[in-house]
């Protein structure tokens, strides 16, 4: 029952980072350099601890040495390890392509410092055994996106951040309450406890499916879906290039996460009506996504809009509950957040380098980037899956295993679905790229080896990922387990290795 | 007893519910609040009112009041007076950049962005 360090090294480090650079002042030349040694430092730790768990099982640690169900546990599974480790490379590209992106004057009034304490809540909430503890996490991560939607002053920050602000509060506030019908329910917070507990339930299923719908509309709101995704093109368009990478790729996954993890620890009871409501309301997101997607030629906005798309597919496959639908909608997971957090950054490269949001204004950008241009391409028919990219074996098993459980509707709208995304983002890369070269507007002179360095490595990252599916096989078998199969999670508290 | 706390508990969520439905920020942010203690007063219903002796472990007693809801809700309080804090620098801030704390005004592209 000793503590151990390593699985708390995810959190540990980037507050660590913060705090640092908080006591530097506003400099920002040692703030890019303490933030990117951390980033780095987390990338390492997270591969030292992924392979630890792959050979070993879930790292465990008990904070204060309180025994399992009464302290709060740090539960570094797989799932924790893979999304952890996702979240350092994108941290790590993204500190980069903030040096020359975000400004000096953001970057003076702490841009990294928060970054680090948004990055500290998000692994934190992907680690955390305690579900009060998760709560925590997602104020702590809630209350720097805050500052980060809004740090610049700029008129449209400030009044899409009071939104976005208003609207987390509320279903924070809607966590809390979830939270205390739970307590009362189980007695307990543990989520491995709760899941035991819950598991030889017999009491009236309809508290449960209340609290079940109350942690979804909770999430629900975090991640985007369908009613609930109204703030989110408004908020994700406000700030800033780096800032939107990061909320689209982290942020939204987190709520997904979130979904996945407790709608396959707690809410196994009643999966006739939980689960389907879950899979209509991912059905409903796509379709809502897709019209977004096609509708809009601001490029931020179809992108925003291509998030959607990602977490209803994502959310289909932990909705069937199965070995493939769970293992498609994991490796589809760190597939979207890898991709998003690239397509951003290369949206975001055309953004910065023409000065212009609308994919009409501008044509023949092929001539000055064609690397450029063609990662975009790759990027894009990688977002869509098509083979060899990792999108195809996810969105493969999501099908499978939609077609095997008679979701035949929910897998033909998953399919068309990735038409859709391959015609908006193909779109942008043809109005964008192609055709000839506009003249109204001209190139901003901009420093921009680091975006490009930045957008370029992720989707390297991305091929390598999808090009390496067969190897990681093992590693994603074992982190849908958790999900298919939530006794396996709650083993650490019986002392079962 | 828990009765009452709980009707309490629904009373400031209605009229949380109320003030954050209005189109003043300042009513918004003080609805949050409101809707942030009867949640709190929830949390601390949940864990049962008065059901015996002070939680400290001692021998004699054998039944306890239960400690973990009061925790949870010094931590959920201390959480949501950041939120007040920070909300309220956001309400100033947006009073003087874009000169209006109605909502209404609040739409679409603000002028001169």
């Amino acid at each position: 029952m000793a503590t151990n360090i390593l699985p708390m090294l995810s959190i540990i480090l980037p507050f660590a980072a913060g705090v640092i650079m908080l006591f530097m002042g506003k400099r920002p030349i040692p703030h890019r350099i303490v933030s990117t040694i951390a980033s780095a430092a987390m990338i390492v730790a997270s591969l030292i601890s992924l392979y630890l768990v792959y050979q070993h099982g879930p790292l465990i640690t008990y904070m204060g040495n309180w025994a399992a169900p009464f302290g709060i546990s740090i539960v570094y599974d797989m799932v924790a390890a893979l999304l952890v480790l996702t979240t350092a490379i994108i941290l790590f590209f993204i500190v980069i392509y903030s040096f020359q992106s975000i400004g000096y004057e953001r970057e003076k009034y702490y841009y990294y410092p928060m970054v680090m304490f948004m990055i500290t809540g998000i692994n934190g909430a992907f680690t955390t055994g305690d579900i009060f503890n998760m709560f925590v996490f997602f104020e702590v991560f809630l209350l720097a996106s805050y500052v980060l939607i809004t740090l610049g002053n700029r008129k449209i920050q400030l009044q899409e951040g009071f939104k976005y602000f208003v609207v987390n509060v509320v279903s924070s506030n809607f966590f809390l309450i979830g939270l205390a019908y739970l307590y009362s329910v189980t007695g307990s917070l543990n989520m491995a406890d709760i899941q035991v507990k819950l598991s030889n339930y017999d009491g009236n299923l309809a508290i449960m499916t209340i609290i079940a719908v109350v942690f979804l509309f909770v999430f629900a709101t975090k991640a985007g879906l369908f009613p609930l995704y109204f703030w989110m093109p408004g908020s994700y368009n406000a700030p800033p290039m780096p800032v939107i990478a990061l909320f689209g790729a982290l942020l939204t996954k987190v709520g997904v996460y979130a979904i996945a993890r407790t709608f396959s620890l707690f809410f196994t009871n009643d999966m006739g009506y939980t689960h389907q409501v879950l899979l209509l309301l991912a059905l409903l997101t796509i379709i809502v996504g897709c019209i977004g997607a096609i509708a809009y030629t601001d490029m931020k906005t179809v992108v925003i809009y291509n998030i959607m798309i990602a977490v209803g597919v994502i959310i289909v496959g932990f909705s069937m509950m199965d070995p493939e639908g769970t293992l498609g909608g994991m490796y589809y997971l760190i597939h979207d957040m890898i991709i998003k957090a690239a397509l951003f950054l290369l949206v975001g490269f055309i953004i910065y380098r023409t000065g212009k949001n609308d994919a009409e204004d501008i044509g023949g950008l092929i001539d000055h980037h064609p690397i450029m241009g063609w990662t975009f391409f790759i990027a894009g028919l990688s977002l869509a899956g098509v083979p060899p990219f990792p999108g195809f074996f996810g969105k493969l098993y999501i099908v499978e295993s939609a077609f095997q459980n008679d979701h035949v509707i929910a897998a033909i709208i998953v399919l068309l679905s990735s038409l859709v995304v391959l015609y908006s983002v193909v779109r942008i890369f043809i109005k964008v790229f192609w055709g000839e070269a506009r003249t109204n507007y001209k190139l901003n002179d901009i420093k921009y080896d680091k975006l490009a360095f930045a957008a370029v490595s992720l989707v390297i990252v991305s091929i390598i990922f999808g090009l390496s599916a067969d190897a990681l096989y093992p590693i994603f078998e074992m982190a849908a387990e958790t999900f298919y199969d939530p006794s396996v999670y709650s083993n650490y508290l019986t002392g079962v290795e | 007893m828990e009765l009452v706390t709980i009707i309490l508990a629904g009373i400031l969520v209605a009229s949380a519910t109320y003030l954050i439905l209005s189109k003043s920020v300042l009513r918004i942010i003080i609805g949050v609040s409101v809707l942030s203690h009867g949640v709190h007063l929830l949390i601390l219903t949940m864990g049962q009112l008065k059901r015996g002796n002070i939680p400290v472990l001692e021998d004699s007693v054998s039944s306890y009041t239960d400690p973990l809801p009061q925790a949870l809700i010094l931590t959920a309080i201390v959480i949501s007076f950041a939120l007040t804090a920070y909300s309220l620098i956001l309400l100033l801030q947006n009073y003087k950049e874009l000169d209006t704390d109605n909502t209404e005004d609040m739409k679409g592209v603000p002028h001169g962005d």
